[in-house]
């Protein structure tokens, strides 16, 4: 077999590869425009999925329920996680090693058992359900990502440089404020956007931590999915997809994750 | 004045670690503590419920075979998606990491990764509009074919593994490629000048290096599939009961926390333990 032969049917793999990622999101968008409620074809363009999505109040609340909880989940996340982050580049001290193998816990346990032990714990604490426990539960699944994110960006900062702007007279919140913060601003915010799709596509936790009738837009998309599909679905569910699929293409923009840069 | 420095300083360390720290304590250190305690409760200590401790619930785990089969047949599904996920994965990284060259492969990667990022339930969602009976699957194949055929993968184990490959693939994608990035490309023209033919070079040289990288990728798709719930939910209908799914049920349908609890932790062991005999392959594949 020849090397160009090789090279050809390895692009020819990729291509299968992407073909299998996007088609059914491709399908699902497709069919969200169809006017016929049973997905039957010919296609019929039609937006009245869409319409009727606006005039449903209980997807519009969840909606907005959704968006407000990322962006809670993204303000705290982002504060905290770029402190920690700073910390974890500036100092050296014992433990140090041991709050970085912390940060694994809440990516490697299956959310299935991270969801279900702290809906125990809240309610044992006399929290329960409701928007203050997924808020909290979304945070903590965020902040590791925020860290890994910023220090990955910090790792590129020349320490010598907070040295100098110290020699030069320069306070600890002064040096963090005009020297550091500035450098990695790009870090923190791809963490930020990194923090809202986590919490934004969280499906897991929320569906723990929700109030029933009180739900994020996944958990309502997936009570919904159980009684039967509804073309409204693949519309509320085609916005969702196109919405984080733009938060990560930022995410990306502004670091160099995956990039070779 | 040196003494207060150092406390200054640890003041400071303190007080820049201790907000994110303490979070990750509250949301996810002490409720699976939480959860330890109630697995060997025999009713929620909640309200005027009457509860002692017991070990009944682990009991159950070990005198049924029920839940030891579901264990076992949701640790075979992860062992098939992730098989199927390594073997379509990692040829896939190849080319973006050998073959195809400049800006365009920084294109392709993004696009390979990025449904990942995107909204997982929705992904779902998506295959089982394609799958159905009378769904796009089959409506496609009948006009390319010359004959008619049926085809309803929904509800059974082959639309679950499909979800779960397409959910997790780019995973073994992004860890193979960054391990085969890695690789000098001298190394490979110094084996083929040496007389080695492709084989033995794949075989040889690329992968023993991008071992490592594989089973990282490998580990973290076989991790969340053995405890999926909602892919099979969706779409393995009746078939698709899983171990996940009888923990679920615990917490939403039965309400019997603490032996959802107790499942939960025979669970978190069993993951404990593949990380634990991974992670020295996972700490090389950082590096």
């Amino acid at each position: 077999m020849s090397g160009v032969f090789l090279a050809r049917l390895g692009k020819l793999w990729l291509a299968c590869i992407l073909f299998f990622l996007y088609a059914p999101i491709a399908v699902m968008a497709f069919m969200s425009f169809n006017a016929s409620q049973y997905y039957q074809l010919p296609f019929d363009f039609s937006l009245k999925w869409y319409e009727k999505l606006a005039g449903n109040q209980e997807i519009v609340d969840a909606a907005t329920r959704s968006v407000m909880i990322a962006l809670a989940t993204t303000v705290i996340a982002t504060i905290l996680g770029t402190a920690a982050s700073v910390a974890l580049f500036r100092y050296e001290f014992r433990g140090k090693r041991f709050l970085q193998v912390m940060l694994f816990p809440p990516i490697a346990i299956p959310w299935l058992i991270t969801g279900t032990a702290m809906l125990i714990f809240f309610f044992g604490v006399g929290l329960g359900r409701g928007t203050p426990s997924v808020i909290i539960g979304h945070v903590a699944l965020a902040l590791p990502y925020v860290i890994v994110v910023v220090s990955a960006r910090l790792a590129t900062f020349d320490a010598t440089l907070e040295e100098a702007a110290r020699s030069l007279g320069a306070d600890s919140w002064t040096v963090t404020r005009e020297v550091t913060l500035p450098w990695i601003s790009s870090g923190v915010i791809a963490g930020a956007l990194f923090a809202f799709a986590v919490s934004f596509d969280q499906f897991v936790v929320s569906y723990f931590l929700s109030e029933p009738g009180d739900s994020t837009l996944p958990v309502l998309i997936y009570t919904s999915i159980r009684k039967g599909f509804t073309p409204e679905i693949n519309a509320i569910s085609t916005i969702i997809i196109v919405v984080s699929m733009a938060v990560m293409l930022f995410a990306a923009r502004f670091s160099n994750f995956g990039g070779e840069r | 004045m040196s003494a207060n420095l150092a406390n200054q300083e640890r003041l400071r360390i303190f007080g820049l670690l201790s907000p994110a720290y303490l979070w990750l304590t509250v949301a996810i250190f002490l409720p699976l503590s939480a959860m330890l305690y109630f697995s060997f409760l025999s009713d929620v200590p909640f309200g005027d419920a009457d509860w002692h401790h017991t070990t009944k619930n682990y009991q159950a785990f070990f005198q049924t075979k029920t839940y030891a089969t579901l264990l076992w047949k949701s640790i075979r599904l992860g062992l098939t998606v992730t098989a199927v996920a390594v073997l379509v994965g990692f040829p896939c990284a190849y080319v973006l990491a050998k073959t195809i060259k400049g800006r365009s492969r920084e294109a392709l990667f993004l696009l390979v990764i990025l449904p990942f990022w995107s909204n997982s339930l929705v992904r779902i969602f998506s295959w089982a509009i394609v799958l159905r009976g009378n769904g796009v699957l089959e409506l496609g194949l009948n006009a390319i074919l010359p004959f008619q055929v049926d085809v309803n993968l929904m509800f059974s184990t082959p639309a679950v593994v499909i979800g779960l490959v397409h959910s997790y693939l780019p995973y073994v994608i992004l860890t193979s490629y960054l391990a085969l990035q890695a690789i000098d490309d001298n190394l490979i023209d110094a084996a083929r000048s040496m007389g080695a033919n492709k084989l033995t070079i794949l075989w040889r040289v690329i992968l023993p290096l991008s071992l490592p990288g594989l089973l990282a990728g490998a580990v973290l798709i076989f991790v969340p599939v053995v405890g999926s719930f909602m892919e099979p939910r969706i779409l393995g209908g009746r078939v698709g009961t899983y171990y996940g799914t009888v923990i679920e049920d615990q917490f939403v349908a039965v309400f019997n926390w603490p032996l959802g609890a107790a499942l939960s932790f025979i669970l978190l062991a069993v993951v404990l333990l593949i990380l634990a005999i991974a992670s020295p392959v996972l700490k090389r594949a950082q590096t």
